[in-house]
């Protein structure tokens, strides 16, 4: 890899590379660009690029010259993001993105673990869609349902007040003391700690039940008013 | 006054995503509607042809980005209505043509100039799902009463709350009445019970669908078609019009009546 270059940073996206320009003359920054991407060619090859260009004015035919440019060594420029209004209608004008979605964060929380203990809980209070997952190192609640094919992963218990269809994995971290509640676990996929239970047709009605580990095997009982 | 635009879109392909643009474009056209309908699915475009266009087609929504063409010459008029226009897809480029906001630039340009802008999604999440949602003001996920399918609606439903386009309406397409009946296919309600959305239609599982799409004929313009009637229902519900729903619990309304007085 060749030096880095103080006017230009490339930096990875999610899709594809965006390279945030410094504070200088274009041509010194393109030139530098073009240095850039002589220099990496194989790393360039083939990548969609976003620029970040700051406050730079760019005109119809400078910006459409370095696409063709950049093209022409197989880049593919798809976003121009700048502060100056001018430079954002050029690209717009060209067919350029002008923002570039930043990705969106996961549904993780990670709190400090000393702050995390038998008093600190999750509180999701809407249904879990399919392709949703949630991750926390104590416990979680859920109000609310956990639709096939998303999963809450807890380090501590799980409590959910609606359905689960979904995967729900008490004790991710190997509590053997976590338990799962739900209203209805029947078709859902229980772990606790390293134990699984996949659903299994249970007949009769639907009731609140309790997962619990007892001597590595997954326990279901009614979860019930009476009980501690 | 400016245009609503409306994407459909499903997840899962094959569920009715096309068709169902069709028909309810012709629907509101029918009604005296200004209508624009995109096709999002560059690559593989097909709207055109359930509309019984393809022929006509010289510019497309590429086109139209690139600067190859205005936008009026895209829009290609309907050989039935004539408020009724077709933008279709590149067939010889793919999604990365396109971007989000290339098509809330295209959208906003039309706002001002008709009633209705209906985008066919393609299937999947992807980069032409984006450029499908990125304008639009209201989203309908269309789903078959089918596991699989509800399943990749659900996701939809998921991101697109998470894209803060606010909650979708569902359309349940194919629903076979005597089917649910029997307990071989997911009820409306059984759909409903696990996506949790607002219905806007439900459109019975009609062969004459398929005949109208193969022929470029959409259904909606066939006063006899149970499932033409189904998408006119949801075309009015669209404008906001109260129109009661079929009699789902008898499994499929005046079809299932009939069908029932039958076995008497």
């Amino acid at each position: 890899m060749s030096d880095p270059n103080p006017l230009i940073q490339i930096k990875g996206l999610r899709d594809g590379l965006l390279v945030s320009m410094g504070n200088a003359a274009w041509d010194d920054l393109r030139v530098a660009l073009m240095e850039q991407i002589e220099a990496r060619q194989s790393f360039f090859q083939g990548a969609r690029v976003a620029l970040d260009v700051g406050s730079q004015i760019f005109h119809v035919n400078e910006l459409s010259a370095l696409r063709d440019t950049l093209s022409e060594r197989g880049i593919n420029l798809w976003a121009v993001v700048s502060e100056s209004p001018t430079t954002e209608k050029t690209a717009q004008l060209l067919g350029l993105a002008t923002r570039i979605s930043k990705p969106r964060p996961q549904e993780m929380v990670r709190l400090p673990a000393e702050e995390i203990g038998e008093k600190t809980a999750l509180w999701v209070g809407r249904t879990l869609r399919s392709g949703t997952r949630i991750e926390f190192p104590g416990q979680v609640v859920v109000l609310g349902d956990v639709n096939p094919g998303a999963e809450v992963i807890a380090d501590g218990s799980i409590l959910i007040w609606g359905r689960v269809r979904g995967v729900a994995h008490a004790g991710a971290n190997g509590d053997q003391a976590a338990v799962v509640c739900g209203l209805d676990l029947s078709a859902a996929q229980i772990r606790i700690a390293g134990a699984a239970a996949v659903p299994s047709e249970r007949s009769g009605e639907v009731r609140p039940e309790k997962i619990s580990l007892k001597d590595g095997v997954l326990q279901v009982e009614p979860w019930q008013a009476n009980q501690s | 006054m400016g245009a609503q635009v409306v994407t459909i879109t499903s997840g899962k392909g094959g569920v009715g995503k096309t068709t169902a643009v069709a028909n309810l474009a012709v629907a509101l056209a029918a009604d005296g509607a200004k209508v624009v309908c995109i096709d999002g699915d560059i690559g593989l475009r097909n709207l055109d042809v359930v509309m019984g266009l393809e022929n006509r087609i010289v510019y497309d929504l590429v086109d139209v980005i690139e600067g190859r063409c205005r936008l009026r010459q895209a829009m290609i008029r309907d050989k039935r209505m004539p408020e009724l226009f077709l933008i279709p897809a590149a067939q010889t480029r793919d999604k990365s043509a396109v971007s989000p906001s290339d098509m809330v630039r295209l959208c906003n340009e039309l706002r001002g100039e008709v009633d209705w802008v209906l985008i066919d999604s393609p299937a999947g999440i992807e980069r032409g799902f984006k450029n499908s949602i990125a304008a639009a003001d209201r989203v309908l996920v269309i789903t078959n009463p089918e596991v699989s399918a509800v399943r990749d609606a659900d996701r939809v439903i998921g991101i697109l709350e998470a894209e803060e386009k606010g909650t979708p309406a569902l359309i349940l397409n194919r629903l076979n009445p005597s089917m649910v009946r029997q307990h071989d296919m997911l009820s409306a309600d059984d759909v409903l019970d696990l996506l949790a959305i607002k219905l806007i239609g439900v459109v019975p599982e009609d062969e004459s669908v398929i005949v109208g799409t193969n022929r470029g004929n959409p259904v909606a313009l066939d006063p006899k078609s149970r499932a033409g009637q189904a998408f006119r229902n949801i075309a009015r519900r669209m404008k906001g019009e109260e129109v009661p729903f079929l009699d789902l619990d008898a499994g499929g309304g005046l079809w299932a009546r009939i069908s029932k007085l039958g076995r008497k």
